[in-house]
Parts: structure tokens; sequence; C-alpha cells
């Protein structure tokens, strides 16, 4: 009988050696990280937005000083491509074994994720160089529970960039600063009419944009409207301002204003106008950020020493012209512990060091980016960096506005976005676009959250 | 030692112990089967009826909702937007367009001379072996702005067009054309194989015409391919997203937001676990429903 049993013995053995052997390789996996002291990783998640990699020159020199200062310790730096960075982030942080030490945060996420039991409140009452940074920016970085969950490192206005040369051809007045949203079409008008083969109008417009289409198009527009985005707890998700807002998008692309839909939908669109269509001045005015002059900077993707003698950078209007009469949007990026991390000490050291003054001021420089520190902002060396526009900001910043830090807002934030594409594309007109966006609104944050104007 | 014994009396009794042996041996697949497959479906199950998420206080603490996610599905107008496109999908892709040029392709071939078949088989095969986001490229540079159709039009001297985004939902259906008629190719080149010569040669001396033929003699003989090839292309077809998300990802607006795409929206962008699964079992229950309207309608049983 032997014979026969033996093999089938061995059979099952086989199978199960493969079986366990599968299953413990997952587990040496994660338990490597958490060994003894001599052998410690920190993982650093960030964006990696385009080739210039500007976020991974700052965080490798980081990197550098960190491992030095901390023998033993190995500083793993994970870029992750830009336009998935909003997918991978929330499944990284969501698992232990992936779950990055340090990570960088938009703070419009920081609710929505703190809540989420994804971020690590961190020590600021206890570090020294907290009070180096800006209070307005301190407070976008604060969850629901008053903690600070996120370090700035950056921050940002929007407004309009218009093409100084192709006004003048137009016969267009240049300096220009529009009073209203009036003032933009008819600019447009005569941009379309008198030089054809241009762009009269670019906004990031599409699902693919992203935050960048919430934030630097629909808000841009709707913080210059008399209806708010949220209020009292409240979001509005109907109101004569989004509709306002979704007819200015609409009367750009119907009236031939804007950039084609194939060149404006795709995730790529905002590299496009940045390093292409820019620079080649194939575009009159676009209603962007202060960031693009990094893209233009000698280190940025994209050098272009006159930049900023063929666009000026000026204050987008509200709609009617109406007080304050300018509007603008500031954002920003936090550095965050990964709740789940293992080296969750060792990650709150490195996000210290990353963003003192010599890093931020580094970092700040080389992005284009405008600093939360104090310190850095009255640096002469970046402040009058040539072709920035440290100097302007500073004006932007006195009309601007954040976004509603609530945990929902990320959710909201893509509703907004595919009412724009709809509106964009023409796959519904702007009333119905509002009324199916309340009604996306209405699903995931509850309808007592919402309100009609 | 013991002798074994001649094996002419066993066959007829399947004893207990052969058939522990059997289960034995298949347990670590079964186990295998559970963990990974098994356990992942009924959790899907579960996660339908909850308002699981990516991020915000629902990602820490997850509730049932009972029925909600389908309520409000029934609301939603992306979501019967993803269930037209999906059916105008798998219509002209796949149960047209692949089934009727893989037959055409197929009948063409039938009899043809060696090099012929190997020729034509190897051109349409090469849309089947391109993994699904090489398909997608292959199409991008052939439809995109700068493309290769663009290239051949303004060299006309006509204006180029944005294919993908003026004609997206023609855009996509021919390039799963391209990529899934091999499949349907072949297993109507089997069964056109398996149709006996004298049949047809015998209906050709009765004077039958070459239409007739096909329609009377050939295509009943094959009807049981041409369901199984239904199902298969259909359901293929359903879960189909490569393709799709490399070329349009869904766009522009909703133009060819099929469901699985709608799902992986929601899921993972929109941050909506649990909805995005809901979208899933409805995504199956479509794949049950069409499968068992073809048994029915070609009259075939499994």
């Amino acid at each position: 009988m032997a014979k026969g049993k033996r093999k089938w013995i061995a059979g099952l053995l086989v199978s199960l050696t493969v079986l366990t052997a599968a299953c413990s390789n997952n587990s040496a996996g994660t338990s490597a990280s958490g060994g003894d002291s001599s052998n410690k990783v920190v993982k650093v998640a960030y964006g990696k937005w385009n080739e210039t990699d500007n976020w991974g020159k700052w965080l490798t020199s980081v990197k550098t000083e960190f491992e030095k200062a901390h023998p033993g310790v190995t500083v793993e730096l994970q870029p992750i491509q830009g336009a998935q960075y909003a997918t991978k982030i929330p499944l990284l942080m969501s698992d232990p074994s992936t779950a990055p030490e340090v990570l960088a945060e938009d703070s419009f996420m920081i609710n929505a994720d703190s809540e989420a039991g994804y971020l690590e409140p961190l020590k600021v009452d206890s570090w020294s160089d907290w009070s180096n940074f800006n209070e307005a920016i301190k407070a976008a970085a604060k969850g629901k529970d008053d903690k600070t969950y996120g370090i700035p490192f950056s921050t940002d206005v929007r407004g309009l960039y218009y093409n100084k040369e192709l006004f003048k051809k137009a016969g267009l007045p240049v300096p220009w600063q529009p009073k209203n949203w009036q003032d933009i079409l008819t600019a447009s008008q005569t941009i379309h009419e008198k030089l054809p083969d241009i762009i009269p109008f670019w906004m990031n417009s599409g699902k693919a944009g992203q935050e960048a289409t919430t934030m630097q198009t629909f808000e841009m527009l709707l913080y210059g409207t008399e209806n708010p985005l949220y209020e009292n707890g409240k979001w509005i998700t109907q109101s004569p301002g989004i509709l306002s807002s979704l007819n200015f998008i609409n009367n750009i692309y119907s009236n031939g204003f804007g950039p084609p839909l194939s060149q404006v939908l795709t995730a790529q669109a905002g590299q496009v106008l940045e390093t292409d269509l820019m620079p080649n001045q194939k575009v009159a005015i676009a209603l962007n950020g202060n960031w693009l002059t990094g893209t233009w900077a000698s280190s940025g993707s994209k050098p272009w020493p006159e930049a900023l003698d063929v666009y000026d950078f000026v204050k987008m209007p509200t709609e009617n012209g109406q007080a304050p009469g300018f509007t603008s949007m500031s954002g920003g990026w936090t550095l965050a512990v990964g709740a789940k991390s293992v080296e969750k000490e060792l990650g709150w050291e490195f996000i210290q060091l990353a963003v003192n003054e010599k890093h931020n001021k580094e970092f700040a420089m080389l992005d284009g980016a405008l600093t939360p520190r104090l310190d850095v902002a009255k640096d002469k060396e970046y402040s009058e960096q040539p072709g920035t526009l440290y100097a302007k900001a500073a004006d932007f910043i006195t009309y601007t506005h954040v976004r509603p830090s609530t945990a929902d807002y990320p959710v909201v934030s893509t509703a907004i976005q595919e009412m724009v594409e709809k509106v964009v594309t023409k796959g519904a007109s702007p009333q119905d676009a509002m009324t199916q966006y309340a009604q996306s609104v209405q699903r995931s944050v509850g309808a007592d959250k919402t309100e009609t104007k | 030692m013991e002798v074994s014994h001649p094996r002419v009396s066993k066959p007829k009794r399947h004893g207990s112990g052969e058939q522990w042996r059997a289960a034995l041996f298949l347990s670590p697949s079964w186990l295998l089967l559970l963990l990974f497959f098994f356990v992942p479906t009924i959790l899907t199950f579960y996660f339908a009826f909850t308002n699981m998420a990516l991020t915000g206080a629902t990602a820490a603490k997850t509730e049932f909702i009972g029925f909600e996610n389908f309520k409000y599905m029934f609301q939603d107008a992306n979501f019967r937007t993803s269930v037209w496109n999906t059916l105008i999908f798998l219509i002209f892709s796949a149960v047209i367009g692949q089934q009727v040029m893989g037959f055409i392709i197929a009948v063409m071939m039938n009899g043809r001379k060696q090099w012929f078949r190997s020729v034509i088989g190897s051109i349409v095969i090469a849309g089947w072996v391109a993994p699904e986001v090489v398909c997608a490229f292959v199409w991008f540079a052939f439809l995109n702005d700068t493309g290769t159709v663009n290239t051949v039009i303004e060299s006309l001297g006509m204006k180029p067009i944005a294919w993908l985004y003026t004609f997206p939902m023609v855009s996509v259906i021919i390039a799963n054309i391209w990529h899934g008629t091999a499949f349907s190719m072949m297993v109507f080149q089997a069964a056109l194989g398996d149709v006996p010569k004298e049949v047809e040669e015998s209906a050709m001396i009765d004077g039958a015409s070459a239409w007739q033929r096909m329609i009377r003699i050939t295509l009943p003989m094959i009807m049981g391919s041409v369901t199984t090839n239904m199902v298969l292309v259909t359901l293929q077809t359903l879960g189909s997203f490569t393709l799709i998300y490399a070329l349009t990802g869904g766009g522009p607006g909703m133009a060819t937001e099929t469901l699985p795409i709608y799902m992986y929206h929601q899921a993972f962008v929109n941050y909506q676990l649990g909805y995005g699964t809901a979208i899933s079992l409805m995504l199956l229950v479509i794949g049950i429903v069409a499968s068992l309207l073809y048994m029915r309608m070609l009259k075939v049983k499994l």
C-alpha cells in the first residue's frame, strides 16, 4: 500500500509548502520595516508632476541630509505620477503594509483623510519652528478636531495671465485689468475675430484636470459671485451664482473662445498649456496659478526667461465688479505623517527638516511656489528672484479664499468637475448640469447638508 | 510486501477511501479558491450594501445601509447614461461588429489556399494578441489630433478632425472590433471546418444558391458555436475597461463612460467604494441576463 499513499502525501506536502510560502512571503514584506533599530525605512510618497520633478529634487536633498543625521535609517522616496496621485494616496494610506511615513497631502484632503484615520496628529505645540509659519495657512492644515495634521510647504494664488503682444496686435488696451466677467468675454471676442489662430481664453475644464478644474476654473468664478460654495455647515448645490459660473464657461466654449476639447480635456492639459501653448504664444488669456513661473524658470521644464515680458498676471474680477472687486483662491500642500505607518516618529523628524528655513526656501525658489514661512517670505533672495510673481502675489492674497475645510470636500470637488465637463462638452445645459450636480452632492453628503439658494 | 491485487474488481466500487483521497488532493486548491475567490466575491456582495468609502469619516466606520446604493442607482442620471453606453458599445462592437466581421472573414478564408489563410489570419490575430493597452495606444496614435489619419487628411488639404472627441463612441467601437474579431473568426473557422462537405455539395446539386446554402444549411449547423461565441464575446466586452479607459478615459463628458469605467470612477476617483461595488453587481446581473437571453433566443441548451 505504501507506495501510492506516500506519493499523495508527498503531493499534498508540496502543495501545502507552496501555499504557506505564498502566504509567508507577504508577511515577510511587512515585518521587514519594523525590524531592529539599525534598519529602519522611512517611506516618503509625493507627486511627480512632470519630468523636471522639482519635488523629487527637494526631497532628495532632504533625504541626503536626514540619512547622514540618522545612521542606519533609509529614506525611500516613492514618486507617484501626478495624474494618479489622488487615487493612489488614499489606497496607500489605508493599508498598514504600504502606509507611507511621510506624504505630500493637498490641504483640501486633510479633513477627509484625518477623519478616515489615515493621518497622525502632529506635535506642533512643542515645536519651536512652528511660530515661523503664516497663521492663515496654518489654519488650512487643521482637522475638524482642531489638531494639526500637516505642515504647509507651499501656497499659491490664482489669476489671469494675458499676452501683451497678442493684445496689442488685436488692438486691445495694454496694460489690461478686467473689471468684470463681461470684460473678459469682450476681450476674448476681439481676439477671436482679429486673431483666428489664437486661443482667446484657456481654463482647465475636464474631469482629467481634477482639482485644477474645481479650483482654478469653477471656484475662481463662483467665489466672484454672490453665492458661496459652502455656508453654515451646508453645501449650496443650486444657486444663481453656480448658474452664472456655468453660463460663463458655456459662453467661452460655445462661442469658440476656448481651446479644442481634445486638448483641454486630457490629464496633460495643464502641461501642454505651460510648456507649449503659452511659450509659443498661442493663448491670449489663461486662468491659472502663480506657479507657472516655476515651469519657465531656468530650473523648470520649459526655461523661458522672457515669460513675464510677454505675459502679465492680473487679478480675476468678480462677476459684475461688485466689492471687493477681485477674487482669488489659495490652497497649498503640506507634509503629513501616515497614521498606519511604522516609523511615525522618524517621519515627523523628516518633515521638520524638510520644511525648515533652508529647505523651504530651496523648494520655493525651485518650484515657483509661495512660501508659507514668514522668514523665507522676507528673504530678499527669494522675494526678489527675477521672473517670479512673489511681489504681485502679496496683492492677490488680500482677495483670496480658501476651500471649505470639510471631509466632504473631495467628493463635492469631483462632482464639480463632472458638472463643468458636462457643460463644456454640451452633455447638459448649465441648468441640467447644476441639477445633476445637486443630486450627486446630496447623495454623497446627505440631503440635510445641502441647500438651494 | 503486499502483492498488488489485479485491478479487476475495483473500478465498479468507488471506495470512500478513494473519494477522501481525491478530496484531500483537491483541498489546497479549494483552500486557495476559498481564500482568493469565494471570500472576496461574498465580500463584494456585502460591500454593495454598505457606505464604504476610501476617505472621510465613512472610511473609518463603514455602515450597512441596505438597498440605499441600489435605490440611488436608479435615480442616478450618470448610471443610466453608462448603462446605455455599455449597451451601445456591446451591441455594435461585439454582437454585431466582432461576430459579423469574424464570420465574414472565416467564410472568406474557408477553402482558400494556405498562404491566403495565413496572411489574412495573422493580420487579424495581430489585433487579438496585442494587449488591450497596446491596442489602445495603436488606436490613439492612429486617431489623435496629430495622428496618422489626420496627417493623411491634412496632406490632402482638408481640416483635421479630433476623432476621439468628435466621434468618441465610434472610435472605441472600431478599436474594440479590431481587437476582438480574431476570436470570433477562430471560433467560426473551427465550426465551418466541421460542416460536412457532402451536405453542401448535395444542396448545390439540388440548385440551392450560395446565399440559400449559407442561411439554410451552414448557419443552422454552426448555431451552437454562434451562441457560445456570442456569450463569450458579450461577457468579455461587458468587462472591457483598459481599451476605453486608455483611449478616452470615459469622456469626453460621459460619452464613452461604460459601466466598468463608471464603477472605477465612483470607487477610486469619487472614493465611494460601496457604490462602486453595487455597480459591479449590476454589471454581473446584466452579464447573466444577457447570456440567458441568448440561449433562449437561439434555443440552445447548455
